[in-house]
């Protein structure tokens, strides 16, 4: 969707929640700055105690994987079993992890 | 303070709050923007929620007479409100809402400290701090606003600065010490209102100067909402707000 000079700019907008370790992507909105994006985002996405900590990213700086290349991109990890430290035993000592 | 004083003081309280979030709740599905309408709705909600909680307080006082907040909000004519003139002032355009809110937040915001750190009564002081927390967000939203519209085109700025001369008449009222004023702050429930209107001006001149907007001259004041004497739009209000409960006075959720 392309932005007219009549479109505010759209901003993607992650929030922490208060177990979470890092902010998740829940969804997007329109803001003429970034203060109004934060203030936005509150109004938005927290009002069910979603989060404690919000990112705003305006649309245009996030790059994305292209679906098309998925394939090149995350199959050929799907049979390297080496990859994964499944092998190594731990010693008792330790064994609690 | 006698009991009719405190009582008339809680409803001060709780009626700019309604009337408020009454107005604010007009903007729902026809705000200039999705973001901005749940913005609107969200500040209606926690004025609403303002409302309920010192209204029931207000009720409660007099234990030969008790009154719901519903019954309050719902079932008083209009010359029992007492909420400010300046609330009840019809949303106009977006610039004439953020006026009002920003004209009201920082008086409710300084209002607010002052009553929640009193102990007069205790529980209006854990109304109020809970009340603040939500007041400082939307005094930020709204002075944010002042600022984006005063300092934006000259369309948002003409528009917003008529919208600020429009309603400057309305903030008399909000520093008019009258009987209730007087005897609430003897008692410590109230604060002195020149302290407030003192914080009230430098926080509201500090924002119109980022907004690049005129403060207006002050000229004569429009009063009598605090003593029940309210516009002609407010019978609009009430008739809206009270329609259904007055038909059907034993209905419940």
């Amino acid at each position: 969707m392309s932005d007219t000079k009549n479109n505010w700019p759209l901003w993607e907008v992650f929030i922490r929640s208060k177990q979470g370790l890092g902010h998740k992507h829940v969804g997007s909105l329109h803001a003429s700055d970034a203060e109004m994006a934060i203030g936005n985002a509150r109004d938005v996405y927290t009002r069910r105690q979603e989060g404690v900590s919000i990112w705003v990213v305006p649309a245009e700086s996030i790059s994305a994987s292209s679906p098309k290349d998925s394939e090149a991109l995350f199959d050929p990890a799907n049979d390297k079993v080496y990859r994964h430290p499944t092998f190594f035993v731990l010693p008792d000592e330790v064994n609690h992890m | 303070m006698n009991k009719s004083q405190h009582k008339q003081a809680l409803l001060r309280l709780g009626d700019d709050a309604l009337i408020l979030g009454q107005r604010l709740g007009e903007w729902c599905g026809h705000a200039p923007a999705l973001e901005e309408d749940i913005a609107l709705t969200n500040i209606a909600l926690d004025l609403i929620g303002q409302t309920q909680s010192y209204l029931s307080l207000a009720g409660s006082l007099n234990k030969n007479d008790t009154q719901t907040d519903d019954q309050l909000a719902f079932h008083r004519i209009e010359r029992d409100f007492q909420n400010l003139l300046l609330v009840e002032q019809p949303n106009g355009d977006f610039g004439d809402t953020i006026v009002r809110q920003f004209l009201f937040d920082y008086y409710a915001l300084f209002r607010a400290e002052h009553i929640a750190s009193q102990t007069f009564d205790l529980d209006a002081a854990a109304i109020a701090a809970k009340a603040i927390k939500e007041i400082r967000y939307h005094a930020d939203h709204s002075s944010k606003w002042v600022i984006r519209l005063g300092d934006g085109t000259d369309e948002s700025h003409s528009r917003v600065q008529k919208s600020l001369e429009k309603l400057w008449k309305f903030t008399g009222e909000m520093f008019t010490v009258d009987e209730i004023d007087i005897a609430g702050a003897a008692s410590g429930l109230l604060p002195d209102l020149d302290s407030i209107k003192t914080k009230w001006d430098s926080a509201i001149n500090a924002v119109l100067k980022d907004a690049t907007l005129q403060r207006p001259e002050d000229g004569w004041m429009q009063k009598g909402g605090r003593f029940g004497i309210h516009t002609e739009s407010f019978g609009f209000l009430l008739a809206e707000m009270q329609s259904l409960p007055r038909a059907y006075p034993d209905a419940t959720w």
